[in-house]
């Protein structure tokens, strides 16, 4: 095997177009991936326009006093604002393309929510204009605003949340309000029931008037289990929702060491696929594989040796490039047996897959397109999530991912790089069964490799 | 006639079918040592069949071809007992001469794979090419590569399946020469032609062929040319 392994080296070593590609791609993939993975993303240039004064721009919540210039800083943090001196001009920043959107408050904003809180008529708006013309674009623009105006609103409501229930307590335990410049004092509905309750006990038991204010009681009772049940429920909404994050399976893999394990598999189905297709096709290319297998080497064998070729390019490509990313995004070396361990066995994988379709295509330019065009869709299938499409499709892309190997040399890179779910050895039996099940194939289809 | 007994190589009942077709239909014969015998036949007639069947490279649907019990002993034939020379030249075309001839030396496992190299760039007048890669050199010299490397493991029955068919005039000598050279020291050559005046002046005997059947074994001079 040794010999036919220094000559296939040596083909690819005077194959400079592959050879350049083989050694370029993986330091192009890696720097890509580092810089993703490690820059946070771009803030989406907005035009804004405020009619609001400087010093105004304040609501007031009884005592309390809400600030929009507050939420306006948080805004300029997630865009690059623009300025613009007319709702006008910035609309023409969006137009022209010197803004991806634009975000007009009108000078009365603060009035506006005002009049919203202390009568409940109005609709306070501010205006987003946004470009259509790139729709990722378009989208990051409008979620960066709708996230701040999101955060107004919050914080509005919860002012508000927080008047009701001051004034639910007055309405249940009495208390002093200021009306017209004047303090007047509230009785309350359990100074009420108080009173009513004295006022039956003194009357004799025959009275007419007893069941009339026996029904004032009783109405005050059931007004205060209410209110003193209903207070904390509306003081919850002040804080509607606590997010608490967990996971059913333990540990997860970070985000930026999943796309690191995403690069280091495509990148590994790639270059295994194309040299075990090209390299084996081009043993029939060459008109070489009838006379090899003229009892100089065996059919199996030299499977075998196109599997360890590609593997072991492969192999030491995607090392390099991990290392090259871990430059990037910290990767866990005191796994690194690991590492080797899972994509040695994903590259036979694939390099079984690779020579089978080198040996059923039987052609080299055949064989490489047909490495091609497998590896995209394969890639794809794997990565669609199971919530974004139906159930029969899902079962169908399950089936397409299970017989081929990106999934499963995923999972097992994916854990070797982080140590998380799932474990390795599922995935790592999967590849191994599949490299088994493609060499078959890769066999049969040699019998009538040699063909003419 | 060769007698079976003394025959370097001898093919008795061989037939082969590919799926319905019969490619070819119980040829026998047997070739001598050192003798040169040209296969002719028109396209289609099973030249190429026979060949490969000779060589191992198909194996025959029925019949068997049997090797001298000599040397390393007599059966089917292999690599190291019959040389092959496919009608394409079967080389790897980014390696040099010198490349390919010690690859397929070291697989054919040659006591001495340098020696045998320089043996074959000497016969074959390619030493001062020998670090050329193949895609550089002309048909006649790919031809004559592909040639030493069936000559490698020194066989004693060489095929070569229409050796000339590539070559201009000027090679074409040159190669006979060197293949008339291979027959007086003793090698068996067998080959398949086109060339009517090949088979008439390089051949001590011809087989002719017409859809898979032998249907003449003799001399050239007892050949009817007309037919």
């Amino acid at each position: 095997m040794r010999w036919l392994l220094a000559k296939d080296l040596r083909i690819l070593q005077r194959s400079p177009v592959l050879l350049g590609t083989l050694v370029i791609y993986p330091i192009v993939i890696a720097l890509l991936i580092g810089f993703a993975v490690s820059t946070p993303p771009g803030r989406p240039r907005v035009a804004v326009y405020s009619g609001v004064q400087a010093g105004h721009g304040t609501i007031a919540f009884g005592s309390q006093r809400v600030s929009l210039a507050k939420y306006a800083k948080q805004l300029y943090r997630s865009i690059d604002p623009l300025p613009a001196g007319s709702p006008q001009q910035a609309v023409a920043d969006v137009r022209d393309g010197r803004a991806l959107a634009a975000l007009i408050i009108p000078a009365d904003i603060d009035q506006q929510i005002q009049e919203l809180i202390e009568t409940g008529a109005g609709n306070p708006t501010v205006r987003i204009v946004l470009n259509g013309h790139n729709p990722l674009e378009r989208d990051l623009a409008q979620q960066a605003i709708q996230a701040r105006v999101d955060d107004v609103q919050t914080a509005v409501s919860r002012q508000l949340m927080k008047l009701v229930i001051v004034d639910l307590q007055k309405v249940l335990n009495g208390g002093s309000v200021s009306f017209l410049g004047h303090t007047l004092h509230l009785l309350g509905l359990k100074g009420i029931r108080a009173i009513v309750q004295e006022t039956i006990a003194s009357l004799p038991h025959g009275s007419k008037q007893r069941p009339a204010l026996q029904q004032v009681a009783d109405f005050a009772n059931v007004a205060i289990d209410g209110l003193e049940l209903g207070s904390p429920e509306i003081g919850g909404v002040t804080t509607p929702l606590t997010v608490q994050e967990s996971d059913v399976s333990g540990a997860t893999t970070p985000a930026s060491s999943y796309a690191i394990a995403i690069a280091a598999v495509v990148l590994l189905m790639f270059v295994t696929l194309v040299v075990a297709a090209g390299m084996l096709a081009l043993e029939r290319s060459e008109n070489a594989y009838r006379r090899l297998v003229r009892g100089l080497v065996r059919p199996e064998l030299l499977l075998a040796e196109k599997v360890v070729l590609a593997s072991v390019c492969a192999l030491a490509m995607t090392l390099a490039m991990s290392a090259v990313i871990s430059i990037f995004v910290p990767l866990q070396w005191s796994r690194f047996e690991l590492w080797v361990l899972a994509l040695a066995l994903g590259a036979v994988a694939f390099a079984a897959l690779g020579v089978a379709v080198g040996a059923l295509a039987r052609d080299v330019s055949i064989a490489s397109l047909l490495a091609f065009l497998i590896s995209l869709p394969v890639a794809f299938v794997a990565l669609v999530p199971s919530t974004a499409i139906s159930g029969g499709l899902d079962t169908v892309l399950g089936v397409v991912s299970f017989v081929f190997p990106f999934r499963a040399a995923l999972e097992a890179v994916a854990n070797a790089f982080t140590g998380s779910q799932p474990a390795i050895g599922l995935p790592l039996l999967h590849l191994a069964l599949l490299a088994a099940a493609f060499a078959a194939l890769a066999r049969l289809a040699l019998l009538r490799f040699g063909e003419r | 006639m060769v007698d079976g007994a003394a025959a370097a190589l001898s093919a008795d009942g061989l037939t082969h079918r590919f799926g319905e077709r019969t490619a070819l239909s119980g040829v026998s014969f047997a070739v001598g040592a050192g003798e040169l015998i040209a296969v002719i036949g028109p396209n289609g007639a099973g030249k190429t069949t026979l060949l490969s069947v000779l060589a191992g490279v198909l194996t025959p649907t029925s019949g068997s071809v049997r090797l001298a019990a000599a040397g390393d002993g007599a059966g089917r034939p292999s690599s190291r007992r019959v040389g092959w020379v496919p009608q394409e030249p079967a080389l790897y075309s980014k390696l040099s001469v010198a490349e390919n001839l010690r690859l397929f030396a070291r697989l054919e496992r040659v006591a001495d794979p340098e020696a045998s190299v320089s043996l074959m760039l000497e016969q074959t007048g390619l030493a001062e090419r020998a670090g050329d890669q193949v895609k550089d050199l002309s048909g006649g010299n790919q031809q004559r590569v592909n040639i030493a490397i069936g000559l490698l493991s020194g066989p004693r029955v060489l095929l070569l399946d229409e050796p000339s068919s590539a070559l201009d005039p000027r090679q074409r000598a040159r190669l006979w020469e060197f293949i008339s050279g291979l027959a007086g020291a003793g090698t068996s050559v067998v080959y398949s032609t086109h060339d009517v005046f090949e088979a008439q002046h390089h051949a001590d005997r011809v087989l002719a062929l017409d859809e898979g059947r032998l249907v003449f074994a003799g001399t050239p001079e007892t050949m009817d040319w007309s037919y």
